[in-house]
């Protein structure tokens, strides 16, 4: 029998945390991911439906809706990700395309992406090293797509802090990037 | 360089990737009797303009949209953006 196990972006069994003088950075794994594409003309329908589904209003551009548990940020012209605890909801792609049927593209992308959250005094300090998004007058809710360290990321403003949210196949490289410039900086 | 993305305000250029000239939107019929003779053209002529010229960009590290940017090419001057996709329905090209 296969012993499979689950390691996390960077390799290990248990997410990573590293903590500086005023920012912890937390490698965020229990989340499923999906991508949701209106197909042409179809954008209020598949909103009524991701209404209905996630209990969530699809945002509006460079915006997010956060609930108590599901989440959906922008991430293009009438895209949007859905974000939501993946225990429980290993099968997050195939209810989507299944509410949504014909007038959107359902895309899963859990294990495309790795996620680190930033919080503490310095972690506008750090981000404005890091890329030229605006981070520091991002309002809460807000997402943005920037460059990390040569890599696309989305820069999603959370309550308490960030969340960057970049390509799993490089985590190591994004992680190192985070790593570097907070040691400089704290 | 700055792009005045439609949706999303200034943008650095780093942020896009550059394809060519915009009248690549307008792609031959491939199942036409002419085809081969219209992608030739299609694939390799193009005007090269001193002043004003449509091109499309790619939106890579960001909302991954297709804009039709107006630029001069001799002073960079940016006049006009679009989503190509409006472009492309205004000129017919849309499902």
């Amino acid at each position: 029998m296969l012993k499979l196990k689950s390691i996390t972006p960077l390799g290990a069994d248990e997410a990573r945390v590293d903590r500086f003088t005023g920012l912890t950075i937390t490698e965020v794994t229990e989340r499923a991911l999906v991508s949701l594409t209106a197909r042409n003309d179809q954008a209020d329908a598949i909103r009524d439906k991701a209404r209905g589904l996630l209990g969530i209003d699809l945002p509006d551009i460079g915006d997010s809706a956060m609930g108590n548990t599901h989440s959906a940020f922008w991430i293009g012209p009438e895209s949007w990700m859905i974000d939501i605890p993946y225990s429980g909801n290993e099968y997050l792609a195939r209810q989507v395309k299944q509410a949504m049927g014909d007038s959107a593209s359902v895309v899963e992308q859990t294990d495309g992406w790795c996620r680190f959250d930033l919080e503490g005094a310095t972690m506008t300090s750090v981000l404005e090293r890091l890329c030229n998004a605006d981070s520091a007058n991002l309002a809460e809710g807000a997402v943005t797509r920037t460059q990390i360290h040569h890599l696309g990321c989305f820069l999603w403003r959370q309550k308490d802090g960030f969340a960057v949210i970049g390509p799993r196949s490089s985590a190591a490289s994004l992680h190192h990037a985070l790593l570097q410039v907070a040691q400089s900086v704290c | 360089m700055i792009i005045n993305h439609p949706l999303l305000g200034p943008r650095d250029a780093q942020e896009f990737t550059y394809l060519g000239d915009a009248s690549l939107i307008h792609r031959p019929d491939w199942q036409g009797e002419d085809a081969s003779g219209q992608f030739h053209d299609y694939l390799y002529l193009r005007d090269n303009p001193a002043g004003q010229h449509r091109e499309l960009w790619f939106h890579e590290v960001g909302d991954r949209s297709w804009l039709v940017v107006t630029r001069n090419t001799l002073t960079h001057e940016i006049s006009n953006v679009e989503l190509a996709r409006d472009v492309a329905r205004r000129e017919g090209r849309g499902k």
